[in-house]
């Protein structure tokens, strides 16, 4: 699988080429600026790009304005993208369209070796990987609303996992119970939360972006 | 054509500044007057009562003439006449508006000069039009004049006796004073301007008193960032560094078990990484309370909508902001929504929340409600009190109406000026 990097501390940057390197990805680039990480992300058109959120010339933003402006371009193109701190407003935008192959992690999450290269495969085939504290922090802030109050403490539970990206097949392992339980919960999930049955998988980032845009 | 040009603007000056002095003429005629005879009157009524509620009204009207010579003088003249009043009570009670008022030394001078301005405006104010007037006479009228009948034009040129040679003297002679009067007047109406500069700038005991309050905000500025550099000094030497010093230490011993006891070495490494994920998480929380990320990077607007999407009840938002402050206003302005809010979460038990933000007049104005229980009172001390006094080393102003049963309305200005119209996107209510 070929992935652009976009990092501006050296360091960093050498542990992630080191790090997806020994998990088979090949790294066709390696950027430490936004208009760089433009020009390779819609040069290479990589299977998937992990970007730093805050980069050159100005510090801010700047890997997140150019991962959006190259997802304009090229639509769908998968991006993870890392950041020291996390910002609903940055996860809303993101997923803005809708079209999945998005990530948005802490920096910290890349400490879980194994973890963080499954969110970066998941953001490849087109899902989801959504940091664990974005997820928190929009059911909490959405705990005192309608629809999420018809949901039972364990359907709420797998919502929460589901919002991270991860599969049913993930979140039965990590609650302990059989997949077809958690089929059964997402089916009510969507029911109660009023997303139409359809054979579209995206139907889970529906599901989060129901929230992400209330 | 550059000189004509030039000459051009001259002429249009000349009698931009007629117009200007004869407008001089009206306010200091028109309004001077009656407003110094109300004020004599008004204040002499005070021990009669009616006086307490007149003399607030004339003295703040005497203000607002004040403060439209000092726009004209500045616009006018290029003199720049600072506003010198001490700032207003945060009261209702008509006897103590009028004892700020009464106290002030500039509302004496303003007084004053409402009487001086009398004569001197009538006279600096016809000046540069009587002297075009004249001129143009000299130019168009006297000759013609000269000719029907005895005319004694000017101070000692009779048109009539010398013929040609008086009517071509009266002609260049009034030319003369037409071409000075473009020149003279704006020197005149710089000199009314000068007159207003020596009344109506703030003296040296509105001064003295400006020092002395910027002094005591500054003093309580540098104690709380003091206080707050001891904070982080704390955090970061109880927190973050003594967590690091366990890790490396784990890491260390987890390198000796290696080989004796390869699962105990396992555990301490996955010990070790739990730990670290502590320690950035703490650093993390340390940074966003000395100047949150998304402030440096979306700037006010963008850092207030963040800041809505994490409370756990709707938040209105309304910002129209067309650029940044500078940043330690901008973290001002941010950490005092911030504590606003905070609050609303923590004590209202409100179900919504609305934030409203503009510039207007060089004023950043924050204004947060809620529909919420009521009764937040600053002079109880904790938060509130910190952001006022964080906003005072601005200049800045908060105002809270909470009556008890609600709903509460915090109003906070800051004085500033915004750069660079903004460049990133910002989006809808949260």
């Amino acid at each position: 699988m070929r992935v652009v990097i976009a990092e501006d501390l050296a360091l960093l940057r050498d542990g992630l080429i080191r790090l997806l390197e020994a998990f088979g990805f090949e790294v066709v680039e390696a950027v430490d600026n936004g208009p760089s990480l433009l020009r390779a992300l819609t040069a290479h058109r990589p299977d998937v790009a992990v970007v730093d959120v805050r980069l050159p010339p100005t510090f801010t933003d700047e890997g997140l304005k150019a991962a959006l402006e190259a997802r304009e371009q090229v639509p769908g193109l998968p991006v993870l993208v890392l950041s020291q701190h996390v910002e609903q407003l940055y996860a809303r935008e993101l997923l803005s369209d809708s079209s999945g192959g998005i990530g948005y992690l802490l920096k910290d999450r890349v400490s879980d070796v194994s973890q963080f290269v499954d969110a970066v495969r998941r953001v490849a085939g087109g899902g989801t990987a959504l940091d664990p504290d974005v997820v928190a922090q929009l059911l909490t802030r959405h705990a005192r609303e309608e629809p999420l109050q018809a949901l039972t403490p364990r359907e709420r539970e797998v919502l929460g996992l589901m919002a991270e990206g991860r599969s049913n097949a993930a979140i039965a392992s990590s609650l302990f119970v059989t997949e077809k339980a958690i089929s059964k919960h997402t089916n009510n999930i969507f029911s109660k939360l009023g997303l139409p049955p359809s054979e579209d998988d995206n139907r889970r980032v529906l599901a989060v972006l129901a929230y992400l845009g209330a | 054509m550059i000189d004509g040009d030039r000459g051009g603007e001259v002429v249009r000056t000349g009698l931009l500044t007629c117009v200007r002095g004869l407008v001089q003429v009206v306010v200091a005629q028109a309004v001077c007057i009656p407003l110094f005879v109300l004020t004599v009157l008004s204040i002499a009524f005070i021990p009669l009562g009616v006086g307490v509620v007149l003399a607030p009204v004339v003295l703040l009207a005497v203000r607002g003439v004040a403060n439209t010579q000092r726009v004209w003088a500045a616009e006018w003249s290029g003199v720049p006449i600072p506003v010198p009043y001490r700032p207003e009570p945060d009261t209702r009670s008509p006897f103590r508006r009028l004892w700020w008022l009464l106290r002030d030394p500039a509302t004496w001078r303003d007084v004053l000069w409402t009487v001086v301005n009398i004569p001197l405006g009538l006279l600096l104010g016809l000046l540069p039009a009587a002297m075009l007037v004249y001129g143009l006479e000299g130019v168009l009228v006297a000759p013609w004049l000269g000719r029907i009948t005895f005319y004694g034009w000017g101070p000692f040129w009779p048109v009539d006796r010398f013929g040609p040679l008086s009517v071509a003297a009266a002609v260049a002679l009034g030319a003369a004073l037409t071409a000075f009067s473009f020149k003279a007047g704006p020197l005149v109406l710089k000199g009314h301007a000068l007159f207003g500069q020596s009344l109506l700038a703030p003296a040296r005991t509105t001064l003295a008193l400006r020092v002395r309050e910027l002094a005591e905000t500054r003093s309580e500025t540098v104690d709380a960032s003091a206080a707050e550099l001891r904070r982080i000094e704390r955090d970061l030497h109880d927190g973050a560094q003594a967590r690091l010093v366990a890790l490396s230490m784990n890491i260390g011993l987890a390198e000796e078990l290696m080989k004796r006891d390869p699962r105990a070495a396992q555990e301490l490494l996955a010990e070790a990484r739990s730990a670290s994920g502590r320690a950035l998480s703490e650093l993390r929380d340390l940074v966003r309370g000395i100047h949150p990320p998304v402030l440096a990077e979306r700037g006010l607007d963008g850092a207030v909508q963040a800041l809505a999407l994490t409370l756990p009840l709707p938040v209105d938002v309304r910002i129209d902001l067309p650029g940044r402050a500078e940043a330690p206003v901008e973290s001002a302005a941010y950490f005092a929504v911030a504590e606003m809010l905070a609050n609303i979460a923590k004590h209202s038990a409100a179900t919504r929340a609305w934030i409203q933000i503009e510039h207007a007049r060089d004023r950043l104005l924050m204004i947060v409600g809620d529909d919420g229980t009521g009764g937040a009172d600053p002079a109880a001390g904790g938060g509130m009190r910190g952001i006022e006094r964080r906003l005072a080393a601005f200049d800045g102003t908060m105002a809270v109406t909470s009556p008890p049963g609600g709903p509460t309305i915090v109003t906070m200005e800051l004085p500033c000026a915004l750069s660079s119209p903004r460049t990133s996107p910002s989006s809808g209510t949260g």
